[in-house]
């Protein structure tokens, strides 16, 4: 009997949302805008900026290193210039993020075997890409510097260090991207679709119909979390293949797993939607809400910048958030195989979220009642 | 400027809107100075659209409307100037007061300053809203807001004044109020639009333009219309017995066009030539009488729309009949008191319907019968009181009492995005309707409703009375003992609330019971009997005819139901100022 009422509301749920035009065009649209904007478009590296060389050198060192800078594929263009005034033209302008100033007697220092300097100067104003232009640069000065005279001298005394990036030995900007899409489609959907299934009820007057219908409240909650739960693992589904098959990142670990702890993410992020959903009454409040808590939550999730960073604070406040636990796991099992114990210790606490979100949805949800 | 005038020609109009059937179908007519015009027809008929053709804001894909002399294809800008509009969802601010409201729209209109507090007065007193001017729009009554609707629509004199739908959610007081008003005008020349879905509001128009899915049907004066059926109106009173039989007997009878139950009697309208039917068989008393009584609108309507439905209602006869055992009600409140902050909706309403019954709330929009209403089947928890479905009580034995009731909201809410098969399907399961019976029941609701080539269209591009037989056959698949119907027939043509009638009659005679909400003086008819609700409390309990007799006088011996609603609730009002 239970069964028979259940199975009724979840095939209404699926085919409410499937029949919807605007429903629709909601789980195909954005899911592929974000995939395509954030694996290729959003990326961290910085490739293609424009630098300027104000070489007053006229030795071989001067010329050497232009050379160099010059064959590096970093850099799109380089310009060249004689005067002062350009340089600070160049940087306002933003034709050039940054600008290597050789002085005139580096050459002849370094023959000399004295320290010579470079200078380099940075548009502050785009500082996260000024950072690794300046890092870039440095490493070719190095280079430069070990070939010396002076630095081949000294080449045996000094210690040399070789960086091994364990998991991600290219550091393929995709390979750490594409697992953090997995997770966090599913929150887009998830909170979308079920912010928007109560309010468009109330809005269609057909929630009262639900609510005098034989139904109870926690049948009607179970109805409404369900579905967009298997919208959200077919969103998972389909991104872990296009991570596999389009972007080729390495799958090490458990896809048994993955689904395991899936199910209480999705289940922790609809309640989150419910309890959006519960306390709107209309769809646009619904989705106004569900990007309220959306932003924050990908900000906070250790998605694009580590929570380590954030101010002490802060920290506590990302515990609450059920994208940071599934981030740990989806990028674990992506790319280095995580234990049993670890994707446990990161699904409890979603387990409370959901717990706590659903019991909430279910109190408001009565409590519209009276 | 003479009465009579011709103000507005439509000739040989055409608007479509999509792929759909037109809303407009080439329509003629004309619109008079100095006469109230009634815009008539059910909702979907294309009213709206014509008014709003008629003010330019819309142009027709064929032929031409021509108001005042302009064309509105051409001179958009100089009607505007010289008409008044008043939309059906008035654009009042419900955030600004009275007065800031008219000031807002003086602004709009351009009315000089120095003219402003002589119209101001004038029309504050006119529409009696002197007393509320600093009280806020959204906090009116329906009433009161059309009245001032009415006020900002006269800032600047029309010539034309084109109301749409100003009787909707309305009480008939208010209505009353503001018929007189628009009387008033229309001795001063001005020509006025009024359009409406009730059809005895049209018999108070001097003029009318009948519409029906878009196609105009007469023009001209009502009597002339309401002539057609002269002498073929009879009222029959005195049948013993129970009078939904009697009336399925009638209607099934040859030469009968239309049927209706109208408090005690049953008024028929006749096909010309053919005589009253005999009464049926089983009524022991031979005492039924038939006399003829002066025909309304609607019977003319129905005679020109081909006649209602027979009598016979599929959905009942394949309803189980539910025995009547122990004469214990099927429904009953007690004491319901609903308290929103310091503001009384329902104050202390107690009945109770027996088996076999149609139990009506009737009052005006906002009066607390909704809020009774949701108390009853359990959407809305009682301040005070309970009220009991089949024994259960609503909230403690949800579930059960559920199972056995059937619930049709205001506005048909279906699923819009799922076809008729689906919503069906959802409903069944949501019933706890699985296999054969599930089938067996879809089949029959498929079969009687008509649906069979229908079902894979999205319930919300059925026309409006489709979708109210749609609403009907979810609410009783799983065949209910009670039935809770909101507003069932508001806007839908009268022979789709007659076919619904019909159903519900036949229901009823198989004991299932049924609680109607309504504003519609003819739907209170039906009903056994009535609670009359007016702010928050029933101030009249009884059979329509009770009701209607506690009115009658002398001088008005055959009140009709919007009058004893009037005179009960002026009754209520002196007493109170009494206390």
């Amino acid at each position: 009997m239970w069964w028979t009422r259940l199975k009724a509301l979840i095939v209404k749920e699926l085919l409410a949302v499937l029949r919807d035009p605007k429903g629709r065009a909601i789980l195909i649209g954005p899911p592929i805008l974000q995939l395509l904007v954030f694996s290729y478009a959003a990326t961290l590296e910085v490739t293609n900026v424009d630098v300027m060389v104000l070489n007053r050198d006229n030795g071989h060192w001067g010329q050497e290193l232009v050379e160099r800078i010059d064959g590096s594929p970093t850099f799109r263009s380089i310009a060249f210039t004689d005067n002062q005034k350009e340089v600070r033209d160049a940087i306002d302008r933003q034709r050039a993020i940054a600008v290597l100033e050789i002085g005139p007697t580096f050459s002849r220092e370094i023959e000399a075997g004295r320290p010579a300097e470079v200078q380099i100067i940075l548009d502050g104003r785009r500082s996260n890409a000024s950072q690794i232009v300046s890092g870039y640069l440095g490493r070719i000065v190095a280079t430069l510097a070990a070939d010396t005279p002076a630095g081949k001298r000294s080449a045996s005394e000094t210690i040399a260090v070789v960086a091994r990036n364990w998991f991600n030995p290219n550091l393929t900007y995709q390979w750490f991207m594409v697992p953090n899409l997995v997770a966090s489609i599913a929150l887009l959907i998830g909170l979308i679709v079920t912010a928007l299934s109560i309010a468009r009820e109330r809005e269609l007057g057909t929630f009262d119909q639900l609510m005098v219908s034989p139904l109870r409240t926690h049948e009607i909650l179970i109805g409404k979390l369900i579905p967009p739960m298997m919208i959200g693992m077919f969103h998972i589904t389909v991104y872990i293949l296009a991570a596999v098959f389009i972007f080729g990142v390495p799958l090490r670990g458990s896809l048994f797993l993955l689904y395991g702890s899936a199910i209480f993410y999705l289940a922790a992020v609809v309640g989150l939607g419910l309890f959006i959903s519960a306390l709107s009454m209309t769809q646009q409040q619904a989705i106004l809400g569900a990007f309220l808590f959306m932003v924050p939550a990908m900000l906070l999730s250790g998605f694009a910048t580590p929570i380590e960073n954030m101010p002490a604070w802060l920290q506590p406040v990302t515990l609450v958030n059920p994208l940071r636990y599934f981030l740990i796991i989806v990028k674990g099992v992506f790319l280095k195989d995580i234990p049993l114990a670890e994707v446990v210790r990161q699904t409890i606490p979603l387990c409370v979220i959901a717990l706590v979100t659903l019991s909430a949805a279910s109190w408001l949800f009565r409590r519209r009642l009276e | 400027m003479t009465a009579d005038e011709r103000f507005v020609r439509i000739s040989g109009v055409v608007k479509r809107f999509g792929k759909d059937a037109p809303a407009l179908d080439h329509v003629d007519g004309d619109i008079l100075g100095g006469r109230i015009t009634g815009l008539v027809g059910p909702d979907g008929a294309g009213k709206t659209t014509l008014i709003r053709l008629m003010t330019g804001l819309m142009l027709p894909d064929e032929g031409t409307v021509a108001v005042l002399g302009f064309d509105t294809a051409k001179d958009a800008a100089s009607i505007q100037a010289s008409i008044g509009y008043m939309p059906q969802r008035f654009g009042l601010y419900e955030d600004l007061s009275v007065q800031e409201n008219l000031d807002l729209y003086a602004d709009l209109r351009g009315l000089p300053l120095v003219e402003r507090t002589a119209t101001y007065d004038q029309l504050l007193e006119f529409t009696d809203l002197k007393r509320f001017t600093s009280r806020l729009a959204g906090k009116l009554s329906g009433g009161m807001k059309q009245k001032l609707g009415l006020a900002c629509a006269l800032l600047r004199k029309p010539r034309l004044l084109l109301l749409d739908e100003p009787g909707v959610g309305v009480d008939p007081i208010s209505r009353r109020d503001l018929w007189k008003m628009v009387e008033n005008l229309t001795a001063s020349g001005i020509g006025v639009v009024w359009s409406t879905a009730y059809l005895d509001e049209a018999e108070a128009c001097d003029r009318v333009l009948l519409l029906n899915e878009g196609k105009l049907l007469f023009e001209g004066a009502p009597a002339e219309l309401t002539g057609r059926v002269a002498d073929r109106v009879f009222k029959i009173s005195g049948t013993t017995g129970r009078k939904r039989e009697a009336l399925a007997h009638y209607l099934d009878a040859d030469g009968v066009v239309d049927g209706v139950i109208q408090g005690d009697a049953i008024r028929l309208v006749m096909a010309s030539g053919f005589a009253v039917p005999e009464a049926p068989t089983d009524t022991t008393g031979t005492a039924a009488q038939a006399t003829v009584a002066p025909p309304r609108f609607e019977d003319a309507f129905i005679d020109m729309l081909g006649g209602g439905p027979g009598g016979r209602s599929k959905l009942a006869e394949v309803q189980t009949p539910f025995a009547n055992e122990d004469g214990k009600p099927v429904i009953e409140a007690h004491g319901l008191t609903k308290r929103f902050g310091d503001f009384t909706a329902a104050d202390d309403i107690s009945f109770d319907i027996p088996r076999g019954q149609i139990f009506g709330l009737l009052g005006p929009n906002g009066a607390g019968k909704s809020t009774t209403f949701k108390m009853l089947c359990g959407l809305l928890k009682p301040s005070v009181g309970e009220g009991r479905v089949a024994g259960f009580d609503l909230r403690r034995d949800a579930a059960e009492a559920r199972n056995r009731l059937g619930y049709m909201a205001q506005k048909f809410s279906l699923y819009g995005d799922l076809s008729v098969a689906q919503n069906l399907n959802f409903f069944a399961g949501v019933y706890g309707l699985s296999g054969s019976r599930k089938r067996e029941r879809t089949r029959l609701m498929v079969e009687i409703f008509g649906f069979g080539r229908l079902l894979d269209m999205s319930a919300k591009d059925l026309p409006l009375g489709l979708k109210q037989r749609l609403a009907l056959a979810c609410a009783v698949l799983h065949e209910p003992e009670a039935l809770f119907l909101d507003e069932p027939t508001s806007g839908v043509d009268p022979i789709t609330r007659r076919e619904f009638w019909t159903h519900i009659n036949g229901l009823v005679e198989k004991g299932v019971t049924v609680l109607v909400t309504t504003h519609f003086m003819d739907e209170a008819e039906y009903c056994d009997r009535i609670s009359l609700i007016y702010r928050g409390r029933s101030i009249a309990l009884g059979s329509p005819d009770d009701l209607k007799k506690q009115v009658a006088t002398a001088a008005y011996p055959d009140p009709t139901m919007e009058d004893a609603f009037i005179a009960l609730v002026q009754g209520s009002e002196e007493r109170q100022a009494a206390a």
